[in-house]
This record gives structure tokens, sequence and C-alpha cells, in this order.
């Protein structure tokens, strides 16, 4: 099978065409042919056995066994604690399908024909006899169809088959309820700042400085007069998607509060919103001694010490922060809902901080 | 004692700030806790008062305002609870200024970080070293381990991860793994707040709460990972690590084993 | 054992077996026509060409646990209360989801096996796509005929990762959650409709009650087919084009030489499908892969040091890191650039790119010939340094998207990285690229001398004179066609001025479009060395042939020696 192709002034060497076939030495060799095919089939009986042995770990391994190594799990500092049924299934059937693959392959490699064969190519191209052949016979399709002929019926149609997106697109009006503004969360005046997970309301004497809170409104662990929580589920969620917020206090003589901020806070302690304005993932991260708030999601970074500002980070509106005051008790409340929109930045952001700002008359 | 307060003095002036002679005798006699203030100030004379000032009042540098610091801050009301956690974990003596003091060798015995730290809460009052029972985290039935899981993941994975392996702070500062970190050590360093990380005081994280935060750490560290190797609860990060190392490395290993010409014979 | 040997079909056992069954579906299907053409359709063996099949396979893979997975999981976000034998969750309020997933990794009896060869196989699917991507990229295996297979290639990769990630988030953990957050945001920040789209995707603000349910929809429905559907294109074509081959004696670009599909490459392909499947069980075995028992049930105030996407969003991830802030407020809107940018515009880019690369080259080259023989990457320089530097800024957004984890383990400052990453984004990129055009320029260089020199036999001889002299032996025909047979001669762009307007003083009208074309051939070509003549190489053999020298004998294997004189044997 050589074919002498004639060297060309851009093809400086010649095809020296396909080299003769090398024979491998299973052709050649019956004991080495035979040795092989022991091999492959030895690699098919080992996989069945550890098929058999995945069902027999399968009913016999107990769930939660754990394999651990050199080490005292007792003491927190062994290796592994693996789950011995993962770890049985998995090494049975995965060792079971390699040999199964390799088996095949080596099969395919050693033992079937390897002559190599040829197959000329043809250009994707079709004939010129083709191509008119088809252009004719569109041509008569349009023809006779009077497409051109007739365009009334041709746009009208068009008309139709266009005016059928708009079903589809109104369909789809129900996914979601329109965008309502995104300004308002769940504080308002007076209402409890709460420890997150218990609910303790927060006395300011039981805050050190350095201290850090992540607290949460107290209607988060309110109760109706059947006992069930005020708010619950997926409402408890989105509330808390833009209500959590962090406590923390400094030194009073460590806080630059920018004007009209200067009593949003009792004796040093102030509160922010836990939700990144970037993206909104909640932040915790504070360093008690250089006021950094930094949000673990995009490293954007506010100082708490100074109005939540960024410091660094792709982050680009202060961290909001939330004014508190002390009730008749002595716990900390709020004294009115986020004077600056929460989370993420939107489209709207713009108008309902202007709203906001016109509602609250601030100048925040 | 008047000896040993020579030798402490003598050891101070020749400037060997970290020497730690271990006054073997002193430990021996120590029984009542005047000595044993007396014994820690002697040693913190020695081994502390170069950064926290000889009172333990702080050494504070000069500088603008912004840049004014602590050399060493005051541990005036830190309490015994903040010396226990700083000197057990081998954090205090810092050996070198750094963006944070890293944990390391323990260069003190039990008996003079018991010392020291009688003495600096001798200074003020300030949190107490946790007793045994609120450190009994074995204690903790379910319930209240999966309640220490949820304050955890409230209040601490946010720095130190959710199988607490750690994480970045700005500036080369990290929190540190709680893998291997002793229940007291955990508990002390809630209680105070060490270097950056925040204080959780007994009011807003009760003692029951500390506990079942350490139960739940302690529990998920000892049942290990189910899956297999872990990778160092980095997530998602070793994970694409190992996918291309190990699973697109090994494959493409087994492609080339498919795609080579075998061995040939030139017997025919 | 010659082949000729062999019984005819009809009189083996299993030919007379085989011929009713055949027959029966023949009389119906009629497949016989096509069956002759394709049983024995002739593929090519070279280890890069099985890139594309780890896809395939670990597809497969993926089909095959998910189905397993669907039986179990509940994709549903109403509230329960774990009662589960995972103890540390004992009693917590979480969705249903995060509930059942929970159940198949510690309730079900392989369970956890499954989820996690399930998420190793798709990690594995995106990076192989990868892989084969760039093989079939610096190989120029693109090119005429294969663009719209290119294309479907690109639309798989995309798809391929939207299904990864709508699979990352349905278990509703809270790095799961906390990845939907980051998409919540991401959606958010498209100018004007953003809000819209975040109240229509997810039903209400965020994070809703429905999103879980449609992203598994999505999951396990919609993408699926579409990528079914598409890599069934993309291997009818692959077998309509017939496979692309290395040049080699006998391989031309009219002809493909290789094994037989039935039953060489059956055999071959059917294998690796198991040793895919094997390779991805013994990882789901061995190593740990998203335990989403220790992150929790995901609430939107809670996180976790290291929340990262899966590897294959790590550049939007990186980009947005790197991001610096930017916003505006423009007629009473705000404008988030500092997450629309990078968070949609990144990946655009990069999909954008691909996908008209072929296109955009053909314009440059003005090559419309059909190409079925591979280039070498040093042959089109700069193709192969725009490669580089992609990879590059790729990666640079990839660490980007670690770089907490790199701060904590390499104990840096994690803002200093993103400083240097932040001006590395653009500079590493072009430092790749020089690099990479001068090696493939050395590299045809060194090509060259081998098709004109020969090889270096370690024979040294001494003149008269005293001065010494390696021998050179000639290349055999087989290795110098390898080296020239696919490597495209260069144009001759000096003949190919353009100017302004013509002899006459008429304006060209194409003029500017004309001369950027020719800056672009200029760079494209630029540096480029070209093969040598039939002239250059008939003068090289003359002086191999030496005068009046003692000829050497040289043995059947040799191959040149290596840099120490060592003879390398095949």
């Amino acid at each position: 099978m050589t074919t002498e192709i004639e060297r060309t002034p851009g093809d400086p060497v010649a095809d020296p065409g396909l080299q003769p076939h090398q024979y491998r030495p299973q052709d050649v060799d019956g004991a080495q042919e035979r040795r092989t095919e022991r091999q492959i089939a030895s690699m098919f009986g080992l996989a069945t056995l550890l098929l058999l042995g995945f069902c027999v770990a399968y009913f016999t391994i107990d769930g939660d066994m754990r394999i651990f190594a050199f080490g005292d799990p007792a003491e927190g500092n062994a290796f592994g604690g693996w789950s011995a049924q993962n770890f049985a299934f998995g090494t049975t059937l995965g060792g079971a399908l390699l040999l199964i693959g390799i088996g095949i392959i080596q099969w395919a490699k050693k033992l079937m024909g390897d002559h190599e064969m040829v197959e000329m190519r043809h250009p994707v191209r079709s004939s010129d006899g083709d191509r008119s052949a088809v252009m004719a016979d569109i041509n008569a399709g349009i023809q006779e169809s009077g497409i051109g002929r007739r365009p009334l019926i041709r746009n009208s149609l068009l008309g139709a088959v266009g005016a059928m997106g708009l079903p589809a697109i109104v369909l789809l009006r129900d996914l979601g309820p329109l965008p309502h503004s995104q300004a308002e969360t769940v504080w308002k005046k007076g209402m409890r700042v709460v420890n997150d997970v218990s609910g303790e309301p927060i006395k300011p004497a039981d805050l050190e400085v350095g201290q850090l809170v992540n607290a949460e409104p107290a209607i988060f662990f309110e109760t109706d007069d059947e006992g069930h929580p005020v708010v619950h589920g997926h409402d408890l969620l989105a509330a808390k998607a833009k209500a959590a917020v962090i406590v923390v206090r400094m030194r009073p003589q460590d806080i630059t509060p920018a004007k009209g901020r200067e009593n949003w806070g009792v004796d040093g302690i102030l509160c922010y919103s836990k939700i990144c304005t970037h993206v909104g993932c909640p932040i915790s991260l504070w360093e008690q001694q250089t006021h950094h708030l930094l949000c673990p999601c995009h490293q954007s970074t506010f100082d708490l010490a100074d109005n939540g500002k960024v410091i660094f980070g792709p982050a680009v509106r202060s961290l909001p922060q939330l004014p508190l005051a002390v009730d008749g008790e002595g716990y900390l409340v709020a004294v009115s809902d986020f004077p600056e929109i929460v989370a993420p930045s939107y489209p709207e952001l713009a108008r309902d901080q202007k709203k906001l700002n016109e509602k609250t008359g601030g100048d925040a | 004692m008047a000896l040993l307060a020579l030798l402490a003095l003598a050891l101070l002036l020749t400037g060997a700030a970290y020497a730690t002679v271990a006054p073997e005798t002193a430990t021996a006699e120590s029984a009542s806790s005047v000595s044993e203030v007396e014994a820690g100030r002697q040693l913190f004379v020695v081994g502390c008062a170069s950064c926290h000032g000889l009172n333990a009042q702080g050494i504070t540098t000069a500088g603008d305002e912004d840049e004014a610091g602590n050399y060493g801050p005051s541990l005036i009301g830190v309490g015994a609870a903040a010396v226990g956690f700083q000197m057990e974990t081998g954090r205090m003596p810092m050996a070198q200024t750094a963006p944070q003091a890293p944990r390391k060798h323990v260069e003190y015995t039990q008996d003079e970080i018991n010392q020291i730290a009688a003495y600096v809460a001798s200074l003020a009052p300030g949190p107490a070293r946790p007793s045994d029972e609120e450190l009994n985290w074995q204690s903790v039935d379910k319930e209240g381990i999966s309640e220490g899981g949820e304050f955890f993941r409230t209040n601490c994975t946010a720095c130190h991860n959710s199988v607490g392996a750690g994480g970045a702070l700005p500036s080369g500062r990290y929190a540190p793994t709680l893998k291997g970190v002793d229940a007291i050590h955990i508990y002390e360093a809630m209680l105070t707040g060490p270097q950056q990380m925040p204080v959780f005081s007994d009011e807003v994280l009760t003692p029951e709460d500390k506990r079942n935060i350490i139960a739940y750490v302690k529990t998920v560290q000892q049942q290990g990972n189910d899956g297999g190797l872990g990778g160092g609860g980095l997530g998602p990060v070793a994970d694409g690590l190992f996918i291309w190392l190990i699973g697109i490395g090994g494959l493409v290993g087994f492609s080339v084993w498919i795609g080579m010409h075998g061995t040939r014979s030139k017997k025919r | 054992m010659s082949q000729n040997t062999f019984t005819r079909v009809e009189d083996s056992p299993t030919g007379k077996k085989l011929a009713g069954p055949v027959g029966w579906l023949d009389d119906r299907l009629g497949l016989a026509a096509a069956g002759k053409k394709n049983l024995r359709k002739v593929f090519p063996e070279h280890w890069s060409f099985m890139l594309g099949e780890i896809a395939l396979w670990s597809f497969v893979v993926l089909l095959l646990t998910g189905v397993f997975l669907t039986l179990w999981f509940d994709p549903s976000m109403a509230e329960v209360e774990y009662t589960g034998s995972y103890a540390p969750l004992y009693g917590i309020d979480m969705s249903a989801a995060y509930a059942s997933t929970l159940d198949i990794s510690f309730d079900i009896r392989g369970g956890l096996l499954m989820r996690q060869i399930h998420h190793w196989a798709a990690l594995l699917f995106v990076a192989a796509m990868i892989v084969h991507m760039l093989r079939v990229f610096f190989t120029g295996a693109y090119r005429k005929p294969r663009e719209i297979n290119w294309m479907i290639g690109v639309g798989l990769l995309a798809l391929g990762m939207v299904e990864g990630f709508a699979g990352y988030s349905l278990p509703d953990d809270l790095l799961s959650g906390t990845g939907l957050r980051f998409v919540d945001g991401l959606i958010r920040s498209i100018p004007l409709v953003g809000s819209y789209l975040e109240f229509f995707i997810f039903g209400g603000e965020f994070p809703g009650e429905i999103i879980i349910p449609r992203l598994y929809m999505a999951h396990i429905l919609l993408i699926p087919a579409i990528l079914l559907g598409l890599i069934g294109a993309h291997m009818l074509l692959l077998v309509y084009h017939k496979h692309t081959q290395w040049p080699g004696a006998g391989r031309t670009n009219e002809n493909v030489v290789g094994y037989p599909m039935l039953p060489v490459y059956m055999a071959k392909a059917g294998g690796f499908f198991f040793i895919v499947f094997g390779f991805l069980a013994l990882m789901g075995a061995l190593i740990q892969i998203n335990p989403v028992w220790a992150y929790g049930p995901y609430n939107p105030s809670e996180v976790t040091a290291g929340s990262q996407p899966d590897w294959y969003m790590g550049l939007s991830e990186g980009l947005v890191r790197l991001m610096p802030p930017l916003e505006t407020t423009w007629f009473n809107r705000t404008w988030t650039w500092s997450v629309f940018l990078p968070g949609v515009g990144g990946l655009g880019v990069l999909f954008t790119s691909l996908a008209l690369w072929p296109f955009i080259e053909r314009w440059i080259t003005g090559d419309t010939r059909e190409h079925h023989l591979l280039e070498r990457p040093r042959n089109a320089p700069v193709r192969t340094a725009l490669g580089a530097a992609g990879i590059t800024a790729y990666v640079v957004g990839l660490i980007a998207g670690g770089n907490d984890i790199i701060a904590l383990k390499f104990g840096l400052d994690i803002f200093a990285i993103t400083w240097v990453l932040r001006f590395g984004l653009f500079i590493f990129p072009v430092i790749a690229f020089i690099v990479t055009k001068r090696i493939c320029i050395s590299l045809q260089r060194k090509d060259n001398e081998t098709l004109t020199h020969g090889w270096e036999t370690g024979v040294i001889d001494r003149s008269p004179d005293g001065g010494y002299a390696e021998r050179h032996a000639p290349l055999p025909d087989t290795a110098a066609y390898a080296l020239t047979g696919s490597r495209e001669r260069l144009p001759e762009l000096e003949a190919e001025t353009v100017h302004k307007s013509d002899a006459y003083g008429v304006r060209n009208p194409d003029y500017r479009k004309q001369s950027f074309r020719q800056k672009m051939r200029k760079f494209y070509y630029d540096g480029s060395v070209d093969k040598p003549t039939s002239h250059d190489m008939d003068h090289a053999s003359e002086h191999l042939a030496g005068g009046g020298e003692h000829p050497v004998v040289l043995g059947d294997d040799f191959q040149g020696v290596s840099e120490t004189g060592v003879p390398r044997v095949h």
C-alpha cells in the first residue's frame, strides 16, 4: 500500500508512503499469544470476584462503621474516618470496572487484528452537478409556492408566526411577581436586637470592647398566641437575607462617626448590616483591633470605625448602619429601619434610596 | 525568694529577656496564692515586661494618630484566661514581631504559666480560666451538639471555616485552624478574643453555648471524613486541584497507553 | 495467524448465527448500506484523540449516577426537621432538598459513593472538554471543514458549566446557597432589567421557595437533553468528516490511516468507558468531595471561610474578586459594573472569542482549503502564542478565585495577591504570548536544521589539518515527511501591499479594511520561518552524501543521538 505522491514545489519531501507492517510478539509467538490471553481472562475473572465482593460488602458492612489509621479517633488525631461502606463499594466497583476496561483494551491492542487500513477522504463539498440540482429544486419550490408573488400571504404569515412569540413571552409572566422596592427590612423603631440562634436580648453592659455579636431582629424569635413563630420558613430566610446584623463594641475614641451619626451608637456599640453590599454574602470576619470587616466571598473590606466605608475589594457602597438605642429595660433596640438600602445593588437602587431619603428626611 | 528575685533581676539586666529558668524550687513551695502571684510577677518581669511594661500596663508606640499602636497591649483586666490561652498555645511570648502571633512550641512549664496567670488575674478582675465542668463537652447530648453547630456556623465559620480549617484575613493575618486545639483553649479564645478575634463574652454566648460549640467541633473532628481523603477542608479549590492532577493526569496517562504502539517483533 | 487462514464469515459459526438477525433487521430498517460504510470505518490512532472521549464517558457516568441520585433526591425547599442518622445536625430545621441529600449520603447504601462519583465526573467532564478543546485549538483541527463542530464544542462547554453550576446549587447546603446568593447578586447587577430577572428567576425575593425545583428541572431535563443532542451532532459530524490525523508516511490530506471501528475502536472506546468509570469510582471511594454535611443547611446569615464555586466557575469568581469598585448612577438607575463586567463579561468574552476564532483566523490567512492533517503547534506560532496567552489569563482568574486559600496555605497577604493579579491579568498573558511565540519560532528553526543537516551521528572526523567535525546522517524519508507534511508554506507578504488609490488616482473604497487585514496578516506571520524548499533539500542531501568519505554504517533503528552522543533507539 505505497502511494507515491508527486513532489510539488511547496512540498520539499515526497510522501514515502505507508510503511510495511510490523508484527507483534503475539502475532508470531504462540506461547506469547496464549500468555496474553490468560492475562486478559484473569483480569475479567478478578473483576467478577470484585463485583461479587461488592454485593457481599453491601449486605455485611454496617453504615456507621468507619476506617481509621494512625492514631486514636477518640483523641481526634487519627487519620481517616472514612465510611467503610463507601470505601468498600467504591474500591470493588472501581477496581472491577478498571480491570474490565484494561482487559478489553489489552485484547484490542495485543490480540485483535492490527493491520492499518487506509480510507480515502472525499471533499465535503458536493459536486457542482448536485449543487445546481439542489438550487434548481429550491427555486422550483419557491416558484411553485409563489411566496415571492404573493407578499400578502407571505407577510401575514410572517406576522402571525412572529406573534406566536408573544404568548410564549406572556406565558412566562407568572414566573414571579414584579419587583418591588427592596428598601425595607423587618427592622423598625424599638425592635430589640437579639443574639442569633439563642434569641437572647442584649444589654450594653454585656458587651466588652472587642466584642462581636451576630444578631437578628427580635421578631424572628417571637411566637404568636398558639406558640408558632411569627416569621418562619421561606419568609424567615428572605427576611434574614436582608435583616441580619452584627453588633460590635469599640472604644468610643476610636470611632469617627459621620455627620448625623454621632448618636447612632451606645457607648461605642455599633450595629451594621451583615449583608455585603457587593453580592450579599453575610460578613462577620471582624478584626477587633483594626476594626476591619472582611467578606469571605470576594474580600470586600469595610472599616466599622469609619461608618462602614469600603477600604478594599469590589464592593462600592458602605455597609449600612442600623441606629441603636436602649429601651426602658436596658436592652439594645433599633431606632429605625436601615436608612440605607441593604444587600447587593440592583438597577432601581438609586431611585429607591432617593425615596427612602425623602421618607426619613435624612441625608444618608 | 530573695535569691530568686536577685537572679531574675540579674538576668533582666544582662538583657536575656527570654531566659526561662525554671524555678523548680519555687513551684514546690508555692502553696499560698500570694506567693504564686509573687512568683508570677517575677516571671512576668523577666519574660513579658519588655513588651507589656513592668506593671503590665502595656507599651504604646509613638506616631501619628493612625500609626500609633500597641507594642504590647495592656494586660490589666485580661484575666487568667487570656494568659492561659496565649501561653499554653505558645503564642506568647512572641519570637518576633509579626502580623500575628503563631501557635508554636510552649516554652514555659505549666506551673510557671499558672503563676503568671495568677499574677495577671491579680491586677484587675478579668475572665478566669474555665472550670472542668464548663469544659466537659463529652457530656453534651445530641441536641446540644447540633445547637452548638448552629452557634458555630453563625459565629465561627466565617473566619475559621465550616470544618475549622481556618481562613485568611487581610495583611497576612489569618484565623488559625481548630484542629488539635484543646477544648480549654477554644473556650478561652472565645472568652478573651485574642489578637484580631472578637470577644464572645459569657453574657452573650453563655458557658453552656460555648461548651456546645466545643462539643460540635470536637465531634465533627473525631468522626473524620466519611467520603475519604479530605482536601483539608479547603473545599472546591482542593477538589479542582485533585481533578486536574489526579483525574486528568491519570486518564491522560491511560490515553497515552491506549494510543501507544506496543512492542513489535522483527520475526515473521 | 495471517489473514489468509480466516474462515469465510458465512461458514463460521458466528456468521451462521448472525445472518438471521442481521437479515431480519435489514429487511425492516435497510441498515446494511449504512453499516457497510461505517462498521469498518477507519480511525487514526493518537493519544490526544482520546481526550474528548474522557469528556464523553464522564457524561455517560453522569447520566448513570444522576439517575440513581434522582431516586431519592427531593428538590423541595419546604422546611423539615432533620432526624436522619448524621448526629451533629440532629433536630435542625432545613430544606427537604438538603435533608434528602444527607439521607443519600448516610442512609442509602452506596448513595455517598454515587454522589461522590457524580460530582467528580462533573468536574472531570468540564476539565476534559477544556483539555480536548485545547488539543483541537493547538493543532488547528477546527479549520475548514470543521468550524461548525468547533462551535458545537464551544456550546457544549458553556452548557456543561451551566449544568454543573445548577447541580452544585441543588443540595441547598451553606456552600451552594452562598453560590446562589452570588448568582442573585450577579443577576441583580444586569443593567435595567436586573430586578425583573431576579424576581422572575427566584419567584420573588431571594431565596424564595422555587429556585431549587427550577434548577432541578434544568439540571436533570432541559440542559442534559440539549447536551445529549449536541453531543450526538458533535459525534455525527466527527464520523461524517472523518477524524483528522497527524502527518506521516502514507498519511495525507486525502486519506485517513488507522484501525477499523469494528472491532478495534469498538473495543478501545468501550474499554475506555470502563476505565473512566472505574477511575471515577476509585476517586469516589478514596477522595472526599463536597461534604455537604460539614457545611450545614443554607442560612442567609451564615457563611464559611473558603467559600468557592467549583473550579470551572473559578474564572468568573476570580475576575469578580479582582475587579476594583465601580458603580455609576445614570438616569436615576444604578449600574453595578463591578459585578456585571467581570461576572457576566469575563465568560462572555471567553466564549465569544472562542466561537469566532476559526473565522477570524481564516479571514487573516485567507485560507479556504480543507484541512485534515493536523498542524504542529510550532508551525502556527501566533495561534499557539495566543492560546498560551489565553490559558495564562484563565489561570490568573483561577488563582484569583482561590486567593484566600492561597493566602492561608502559603502565609501570604491576601490584598497583595489581589494587587499582583490585578496587574498580572494584563501583563502575564503578554509575556506568555511573547515567550511562546519565540519558542515556536526556535522550534521551527530546529526543524529546518534537522531537515537540511540530518541527524548527528556521534561519529567525529578529524581532518588532515587537525579540525574536528561531526558526521551527519540524512533523515529517513518517513521522519522528514512527518516534519514537512502539514507545514504550510508562508505567503509572500511583501507582494500584497494595499494602496489608498490605484495608478489612475481612483480611491480604493476598501482601503481601511484591506490595510487592517494586511496588518493582521503581518502580525500573524511575523517571525515565522518557512520550511525548506525542494531546492534546499536537494542541496542538503548532496552535501550529506559527502564527497569521497567512507560511509558510516547506521542500523535500521538509528534515530539520531542524544545530547550526550548516545544513539536513540525506537
